[in-house]
């Protein structure tokens, strides 16, 4: 691994940024530079988010551009459509089930589109789709969902998955590290 | 030393400035400056406070410099605006304690209503500036921040821009230092600036530049990265990074942390030695125009941009004519944000838009109440002129235009500069209606205390401002307080007060739905009788996301969401939504 580009996006509130974090740890902890950019502000209050994860021998750019991207982790159905651009030829995307409508769609001025999985399967891309929630739940809480969808997504950055166990416990708080490790240990083992 | 951590970089100028023995912090919450402040505020040594605003935050660091302590004040890069008056004037005064001014820049405006380049303030100020490009030069820069403010005798700005104040890269740090404070001496021809006064100042000003012209040539803040000398790159900041990851060792770089003044000497060698001089810099050409004053051919805004962020692919379009195939996806509908469910903003934005009512906005959350299918505010502008601007228009518009006209501003917001305007309102008479939207916390930046919440920064108790017995105290009779959870007295408060011939105010008081009292009480979500939804749509107007329309099940309310604020309830007229805090009609 040389460097290795990961896009997280969803909806802002959705738990994306503790999910930069533990793929920051986790990269850190394996010895590489690491840039991580995020969003704050504005764009949390429900909008579409996007972070960067950039881990290499030497990451100039925090930023990851069009057809740049090794996995993207998206949060939500229709996000991974909008930020598809950004996947490599031949990247992965793990993209959660659920749907949370845009408020476009709320108001009826847009349509939540029924295809998104035609869509990225005639782009030839490779998806890989995980009902997080479900699995967050089963775990103990549906707030873990994050860390379940990361779960799936380590199966494709590559890594042991004790390592990847230290970087979650040392990103989520004590009273949560049982819930956070099942939920990833189901995420992983699913994907 | 302490090993490498992966850090925040706001939390690398916070650690920065404490290892560097600081021990005060005043400033105002703005993004993408916010977190300076707040990790700063975590540690034991640094006494840090929210100010009501930056000129305030910046003219206490200046009191605590003067008593000698090494201080700072953060903000973004339209506070420092608010904060310009006493900057221009302590660039004359200088310092005795290091004193540093954060300020953060948003190219591509992530969270901002404009996109100004702070550059232009060090030029004008007459300042030293430094520019960290990531984390680890973040800490160091801080500490060079104000080592370099006590040995040239000047407050240091330091300019952030986004993608480096909210990105993570490794850091080492070390331990704290805490020089002793220094001794205050009384000097009024130094402290005082009268014009006698300023005018030996400004002597000392212009001095100070030859210094620091001086010391930027030398300085290891600037330096020459090694590379192809085909193209030599100028570049500061996130920029340096852009191009690096464009060109690698295809260019040569001179990468600058001390942005003012530039070294003329090094960049005249550093020119000599390439084929083509290219000045990469987001923005302004604030380093391109200068260097073209000194008389040195260079390329820059005529290949880049001056609007938005930089990208490493058009760099190496713009200079190599490299291309990259990208793949054509279709279009999914936008996701702009909204307000949150439950938020005590939105029932007032509703009414606001049902009455039809001339709307001055101003910063914060409720911002967002310009957004379909509220669409309620008229204007936004900076911090503070939703009160002033209405008064103008009121005085132009005319009485029957005034009585059919708001501004609607935030706790923190009117705390911050609304107050100014509120006492303009009473003192040169319109009969104005201002609306102040009490949600007992600084919202969009992220839940910071001000001085209307009753806590400190550093959580300690505080007198909180009674904003009935303010507004009272500087002249306004007609004060009434409204919950915007009840859309009918909202209403009956809006209908009475606008009809006033004289100035009022209107508190709409409600906590944000996020903060942790108000979401341990949360009522469980509302429910939809299937039977008595009539299709009709009135619970669309109102712009939730946890409430959506299905043509065949009518009204849907998403439960993962909802926090049963009972909103949705008031707008349905078939009493098909049950459940949540009321369910009047109106």
């Amino acid at each position: 691994m040389t460097e290795l580009n990961l896009l997280i996006v969803g909806v802002g509130g959705q738990g994306t940024v503790l999910a930069s974090r533990i793929l920051g740890e986790y990269f850190t902890a394996a010895g590489l530079d690491v840039k991580v950019s995020e969003v704050h502000g504005m764009s949390q209050r429900g909008g579409s988010v996007i972070t960067f994860v950039r881990a290499g021998r030497d990451v100039a750019s925090p930023l990851i551009e069009a057809g740049g991207a090794d996995v993207i982790i998206s949060f939500e159905l229709l996000e991974a459509q909008r930020y598809a651009g950004y996947l490599k030829p031949g990247g992965t995307m793990i993209v959660n089930t659920q749907q949370i409508d845009p408020m476009p769609v709320v108001t009826g001025a847009a349509v939540y589109p029924d295809n998104v999985r035609e869509t990225l399967a005639g782009l030839g891309i490779h998806a890989v789709y995980v009902d997080a929630t479900a699995e967050a739940v089963e775990a103990g809480s549906a707030k873990a969902a994050n860390v379940a969808l990361l779960g799936a997504a380590s199966r494709f950055i590559g890594g042991s998955a004790e390592a990847w166990e230290q970087a979650v416990l040392a990103c989520v708080p004590a009273r949560f590290r049982e819930l956070n490790q099942k939920a990833f240990a189901l995420g992983r083992a699913r994907a | 030393m302490s090993k490498k951590e992966l850090m925040f970089g706001n939390a690398a100028v916070a650690r920065g400035f404490w290892e560097a023995g600081c021990t005060f912090a005043s400033s105002y919450p703005g993004t993408p400056s916010t977190e300076v402040t707040e990790f700063a505020a975590e540690t034991a040594e640094i006494y840090a406070e929210w100010a009501p605003n930056e000129k305030v935050a910046l003219e206490s660091a200046f009191g605590a410099s003067l008593a000698g302590a090494r201080s700072f004040a953060a903000m973004k890069h339209v506070g420092l605006n608010v904060a310009a008056d006493p900057l221009f004037t302590m660039s004359y005064t200088g310092v005795n304690g290091g004193l540093a001014v954060v300020v953060a820049d948003d190219p591509g405006m992530h969270s901002s209503q404009n996109e100004q380049d702070s550059r232009h303030y060090a030029m004008g100020a007459k300042l030293p500036m430094l520019e960290p490009a990531d984390a680890a030069e973040c800490r160091a820069y801080a500490m060079a921040a104000l080592e370099l403010s006590e040995r040239f005798d000047a407050p240091v700005l330091f300019r952030l821009t986004t993608r480096v104040a909210h990105s993570r890269s490794p850091v080492e740090t070390g331990e704290r230092t805490e020089p002793p404070r220094r001794a205050y001496q009384k000097d009024p021809g130094k402290y005082v600036m009268m014009p006698a006064n300023a005018r030996g100042r400004h002597v000392a000003v212009e001095a100070r530049t030859e210094a620091l012209k001086a010391f930027a040539e030398t300085t290891p803040l600037n330096r020459v990265v090694p590379g192809d000398r085909r193209i030599g790159v100028v570049a500061a900041g996130i920029a340096y990074q852009y191009a690096r990851e464009a060109l690698g060792d295809r260019a040569a770089y001179l990468k600058l942390g001390l942005v003012n003044p530039l070294p003329e000497k090094k960049i005249r060698e550093f020119a000599a030695s390439v084929d083509r001089l290219v000045i990469v810099e987001e923005l302004d050409p604030v380093i391109e125009t200068q260097i073209r004053a000194m008389g040195i051919p260079c390329e820059g805004k005529a290949l880049f941009s001056r609007i938005g962020e930089y990208t490493a692919r058009a760099i190496a379009a713009a200079l190599l004519g490299e291309t990259a195939e990208t793949v054509a996806v279709p279009p999914v509908p936008g996701r702009p944000p909204v307000l949150c469910p439950g938020c005590p903003h939105r029932g007032v934005f509703y009414v606001l838009s049902k009455l039809k009512l001339f709307v001055s906005g101003d910063i914060g959350c409720y911002t967002l109440g310009a957004l379909p299918p509220l669409g309620a505010l008229d204007t936004t502008l900076c911090m503070g002129a939703s009160v002033s601007g209405l008064h103008g228009w009121c005085k132009a518009a005319g009485d029957e235009a005034a009585k059919r006209s708001v501004a609607v501003i935030g706790d923190s917001t009117f705390i911050h500069s609304g107050i100014t305007g509120l006492i303009n309102i009473v003192y040169n008479g319109s009969p104005a209606t201002v609306l102040i939207l009490d949600n007992s916390i600084t919202g969009m930046t992220g839940h910071q205390q001000n001085p209307c919440t009753g806590l400190t920064l550093k959580n300690a108790p505080a007198p909180a401002v009674d904003l009935t017995a303010l507004c009272h105290a500087v002249g306004v009779r007609r004060v009434r307080t409204v919950d915007p959870f009840d859309l009918a007295a909202v209403e009956t408060a809006l209908r009475e007060e606008t009809a006033a011939d004289e100035p009022s105010v209107i508190i709409v008081k409600r906590p944000c739905a996020l903060l942790k009292p108000v979401v341990a009480q949360r009522k469980p979500p509302v429910t939809v009788e299937r039977d008595a939804c009539r299709r009709c749509r009135a619970c669309m107007r109102i712009g939730c996301p946890a409430i959506s329309f299905d043509r065949e099940k009518g009204a849907v309310v998403d439960t993962t969401l909802c926090v049963g604020c009972g909103l949705c309830g008031q707008m349905c007229a078939f009493g098909a939504i049950r459940g949540g805090s009321g369910t009047r009609v109106i």
